[in-house]
């Protein structure tokens, strides 16, 4: 069987395109199953649907200035984020916070997390402090993050936040 | 391009990715749990570091240095000691193909490979991709249905590299992610399942509308953007935020146990309405297997689910889930290129494939 494109080559992939319920089958060559791909790739993709749904909630300020915000951190603006559909850096997720809260909520039906979390305290801990100051914020930032948990009716994040403080707690008396 | 690496060092990695061939991957083997319906568990968590941005919009030297943190935090993770680090510009075509083909990275990862890295151990049930569209995509493998224990394990090397690395999370949104759909926990688990029964049985439009109605997508054997093709179905989750990781892995477990017992029903009535026809179509399949000269692949996946099915009906005695399992595999195009040791058309392929499955189901 020959391609149904090129009409050259034998034809090894087989492709069904189903297009308002009509089905239409394809018989192509490797090379123009790839272009093939290539173009419908580029007709549809996860990031055109994800700018669809960041264009649904209109923001209540004025368009620009949403627009042109941009992270100060890795230059990325919320019209990059609207057009590629990628964030650009851990810090966009606060500067852009206002807008993402909706979109996380739209997409996963929720946007507070009750999974686990980074077994370690936050990297706020400036180093000028002394090593015994420093386990003295880290054990009060775990307490803080269980009494968020416990709050929150994570559970099992609650529990491995205890056994890290137990632990800590157990090394400071030795 | 100009290859910078000294040829010498290409010969080793490739070396090593040649070795792959002569073994299989640990989750192939056909076991653990209702390993007749699910061929593997897999978790999968993204990942990111703070302060770096996210792949596809940092710099050259910042991608390098994502790789020199994490395969550095990754040399001192003791579940990680038998792995082994590839970059992927030392790699040609052929072997990336070859680690898709096997599961160890994505489609993804292959293209536009600058900074992009992949490691994996030598039991090939753990891989990290570095710089795909996070950092850090680490998965986990497990031969049958499996979840939770392959979220142990993840959880464990997790943890390791937490204490290593500065991990980009926020109390409220969790693990940050370039991707919002991956925002959260950062975890999606997928169950790889065969269902021939339902298909047969035209109930399988039913069931894939029931799943993607709870918010679960099915895919291909290949993952993201791959078309289920045949009687092979990989499920996950679509949702990565609210739900705790148990909760997550609970919910996909929940589905895909209705599921294998869906595919168990429709299996039973085959046997009890028309066991011959069913005996009929799978000795053919492996009659076809055993004697044909040219094969594609696509034909392959169909009569390897045939014969795949026999087996677990107890209809075929003598060969066993693993060597099909393998032969789903070895039977890729990059596998068989790697066993020629050179470049094949596809018509050169076809030929190469039904000699390969020929001698493999004639020994036995």
């Amino acid at each position: 069987m020959l391609c149904d494109i090129c009409g050259k080559n034998a034809a090894t992939v087989h492709l069904t395109e189903i297009i308002d319920e009509k089905m239409n089958e394809l018989h192509l060559c490797e090379e123009c199953a790839k272009d093939k791909s290539a173009a419908m790739e580029s007709q549809f993709g996860l990031s055109d649907l994800l700018a669809g749904m960041v264009d649904f909630q209109k923001p209540l300020t004025k368009e620009e200035e949403v627009v042109s915000l941009k992270c100060p951190s890795c230059g990325l603006s919320y019209a990059d984020f609207k057009k590629i559909g990628r964030l650009g850096c851990a810090e966009c997720y606060n500067v852009f916070r206002k807008y993402l809260a909706p979109l996380l909520k739209r997409i996963h039906g929720s946007n507070q997390h009750i999974g686990k979390s980074p077994l370690k305290c936050p990297g706020k801990i400036k180093s000028t402090s002394s090593k015994v100051d420093k386990k003295k914020i880290c054990l009060q930032e775990l307490k803080e993050q269980l009494q968020n948990a416990i709050t929150k009716e994570a559970f099992e994040e609650a529990a491995r936040l205890r056994d890290q403080i137990k632990a800590i707690e157990s090394k400071k008396e030795s | 391009m100009i290859r910078l690496r000294p040829s010498r060092v290409k010969k080793k990695v490739d070396m090593q990715i040649d070795d792959l061939i002569n073994h299989t991957s640990e989750w192939l083997k056909g076991t653990g749990p209702n390993s007749d319906i699910v061929i593997s568990s897999r978790i999968r968590l993204a990942r990111n570091l703070n302060q770096i941005p996210f792949p596809h919009w940092a710099s050259k030297p910042q991608l390098d240095e994502v790789i020199d943190k994490t395969s550095a935090a990754m040399s001192k993770v003791e579940l990680l000691k038998n792995s082994t680090l590839f970059k992927l510009t030392n790699l040609d075509s052929i072997d990336k193909q070859f680690l898709v083909e096997r599961h160890l990275m994505s489609i993804e990862h292959t293209q536009k490979t600058e900074q992009k890295a992949v490691l994996f151990n030598n039991e090939e049930n753990i891989a990290v991709m570095i710089n795909e569209e996070d950092h850090l995509r680490i998965q986990l493998m497990q031969s049958g249905f499996n979840l939770f224990e392959a979220w142990n394990i993840i959880n464990s090397i997790d943890d390791a590299l937490a204490k290593l690395l500065d991990y980009a999370y926020l109390a409220d949104f969790g693990y940050l992610t370039a991707c919002p759909t991956n925002t959260g926990t950062g975890m999606r688990g997928s169950v790889m399942l065969h269902l021939p029964a339902l298909v047969m049985s035209r109930q399988i439009e039913r069931v894939l509308a029931a799943i993607a109605k709870l918010s679960f997508t099915t895919r291909g054997l290949y993952g993201e953007g791959t078309q289920a093709s045949g009687n092979f179905f990989q499920i996950s989750n679509q949702v990565s935020l609210g739900h705790s990781e148990s909760e997550i892995i609970e919910n996909i477990n929940g589905l895909i146990r209705q599921i294998i017992e869906q595919e168990t029903q429709a299996r039973e009535i085959m046997l009890s309405k028309g066991k011959d026809v069913l005996e009929d179509r799978i000795n053919r399949s492996l009659g076809i297997l055993k004697s044909a000269r040219i094969i594609t692949s696509q034909e392959t996946i169909e009569l390897l689910s045939m014969v795949r099915l026999g087996s677990d009906l107890g209809m075929i005695k003598d060969i066993d889930r693993r060597t099909i399992n393998e032969l789903f595999i070895t039977t890729q195009p990059s596998h068989l290129q790697k066993l020629e040791n050179k470049k094949l058309s596809a018509q050169e392929r076809d030929l190469k494939r039904a000699e390969l499955i020929r001698k493999k189901l004639n020994l036995l």
